[in-house]
């Protein structure tokens, strides 16, 4: 293999969170890096649920908070259990998250991703957008070296490929990495953005300038398993619902009638009063962890992301942006790391391995590695909020002239009309224990 | 299809907007080659037909004679269809052209 033919070291597949870093870190290091998006800009394929956790960016971009596009700093997070009639939530703020160095964002992907992708621009990385990658071009002993495109002539070469196109992720697909289609580890995302005046949000969700709130659900999603959730932008809320993709199959509601059986629970209503939609939204979430995790490294090809299903949907940690971002970085170490040694080689390129299995990244996920199933089931799903909704009425009730029953006697009194077996209980217990303890 | 839902006291706490009106809320950079094509015919005799219920942007539509209509426009590129599709051969799925398909606002 000669190194001449080679127009870059590196060409990175996908401008979101991934590949940016992965483009602004290689550049960072002197490295020719070529980024390549098949939107018209990068995050215009892009959007979640929720909020971005930024804590990697302080290794890679000095106080990003200076410039990055945030609607609001998340100073509330709410969890919130839904059944038809009742809400139990556990509701907690700090004025810690609203100020330097912050926790967690609101944001649009479009401008978030955008603006990550420009960074990666300014640090010298060449970024091409409106280019659909459409396969993987490989040397004479199989390693990658490249990429077909959709442009006439597009053929780009390099040292090292990293897929980081996204949970369809056709190249890891291609690449045989990545061959989880199971519709049970998959969730749908949908989303509206709905428009309120910024001080009806501010007095709605009780709070001021750039202070934000996250409320993540469990319930209200007309009996599919899943979740939902509502955030606040400056003038916007996101709200919407996940939805384990096999469940929403194997019954008749479509995701557009789930949103709005949320919308109107007596709980989310008040809060969205005379909003208007601004834009509606879908994505796929790659929600089963480690057990749908590919092979991350190949000869000359790294993948990351939600290519490599690194979404943490793990009920009380709702994240994946804050995953992408750090296997980007790691994929782009890993690389200055080859080039240095002249390999790269899947052997070459280990220490991404051994990146993500040191840092939070994957070991997060393997703590974590029974807490989708959990969070997905149906005893967590629709039994315990009903559990915990009954208990917490029977003790804020006041039921004059009789007596308080005290909690252990409601509890296995709702237990028993609920059909929650013991076992069941302490087994789930356990395997909660064992994600979050 | 409306998404307004009566609460128990017979209020609409928001007004309804049809599935078009839904759609419209979100631009599409139309391609004029479908990056996702459907064999219909093997639809036909496809018993679940998961993909009508799961398709975020409701592409595809039950016939009355059995079979599926299905448009490619305004496709949110989500992957849920082939996913869920269980039919060998129904579903040729790609990603669109470069720059066109499914553009999210920016601000």
């Amino acid at each position: 293999m000669t190194t001449t033919a080679d127009s870059f070291d590196a060409i990175i597949v996908g401008a979101g969170p991934a590949g940016s870093c992965a483009a602004l870190a290689l550049a960072k290091a002197g490295k020719r890096v070529v980024l390549i998006e098949r939107g018209p800009f990068p995050g215009s394929k892009n959007m979640y649920g929720g909020v971005v956790y930024p804590r990697i960016l302080d290794s890679l971009i000095d106080q990003w908070w200076n410039d990055m596009p945030v609607q609001r700093w998340v100073t509330r997070r709410t969890t919130m259990l839904l059944t038809e009639t009742q809400a139990f939530s556990v509701d907690f703020r700090t004025t810690a998250w609203g100020q330097v160095p912050y926790n967690g964002a609101t944001t649009y992907r479009p401008d978030f991703d955008n603006w990550l992708a420009n960074k990666a621009e300014l640090a010298g990385a060449v970024v091409v957008c409106s280019t659909t990658v459409t396969g993987l071009i490989r040397n004479s002993s199989g390693a990658v070296c490249g990429v077909t495109t959709d442009r006439p002539d597009g053929d780009l070469h390099a040292r090292v490929v990293v897929a980081c196109d996204g949970v369809n992720s056709f190249l890891a697909k291609q690449a045989g990495l990545y061959t989880c289609t199971e519709s049970s580890h998959f969730t749908l995302g949908a989303k509206e953005t709905l428009t309120l005046p910024k001080e009806v949000i501010d007095e709605r969700f009780g709070v001021r300038g750039l202070e934000g709130v996250d409320i993540e659900i469990l319930g209200g999603t007309g009996g599919v398993n899943g979740g939902g959730f509502l955030y606040t932008n400056y003038d916007t809320v996101g709200i919407g619902v996940v939805l384990k993709l096999s469940q929403l199959a194997a019954q008749s509601q479509r995701p557009e009638q789930i949103i709005a059986t949320l919308k109107a629970h007596p709980a989310i209503a008040p809060l969205i009063d005379g909003a208007t939609l601004k834009e509606y939204s879908a994505h796929l979430i790659p929600e089963a962890g480690i057990s749908m995790m590919p092979t991350f490294v190949a000869d000359g090809l790294l993948v990351a992301g939600d290519a490599a299903a690194m979404c943490l949907a793990a009920g009380i940690w709702l994240e994946g942006v804050n995953f992408a971002m750090a296997s980007g970085m790691y994929a782009a170490e890993a690389i200055v790391e080859a080039l240095a040694l002249g390999d790269t080689s899947a052997k070459g390129l280990a220490g991404y391995l051994k990146r993500l299995e040191s840092t939070f990244v994957l070991k997060d996920h393997r703590k974590l590695r029974r807490a989708p199933q959990l969070v997905l089931s149906d005893r967590v799903q629709h039994m315990y909020p009903q559990l915990i909704a009954n208990v917490a009425e029977r003790m804020f009730r006041v039921d004059n002239p009789l007596p308080k029953p005290g909690l252990r006697k409601i509890f296995a009194e709702e237990r028993k009309r609920l059909g929650v077996r013991t076992r069941d209980l302490l087994k789930d217990a356990s395997d909660g224990f064992k994600s979050f303890g | 299809m409306t998404e307004g839902r009566r609460l128990a006291d017979g209020s609409e706490h928001w007004s309804p907007i049809s599935f078009e009106d839904r759609m419209e809320t979100v631009e599409f950079r139309v391609h004029e080659s479908a990056h996702i094509t459907v064999d219909t015919s093997v639809c036909e005799t496809c018993p679940s037909r998961e993909c009508i219920v799961v398709c975020p942007a409701n592409l595809f539509v039950p016939t009355a004679d059995g079979g599926i209509v299905f448009n490619y426009e305004y496709c949110f590129e989500c992957g849920s269809c082939y996913i869920v599709c269980n039919k060998e051969g129904a579903l040729s799925w790609n990603y669109p052209v470069g720059g066109h398909g499914v553009v999210f606002h920016r601000t």
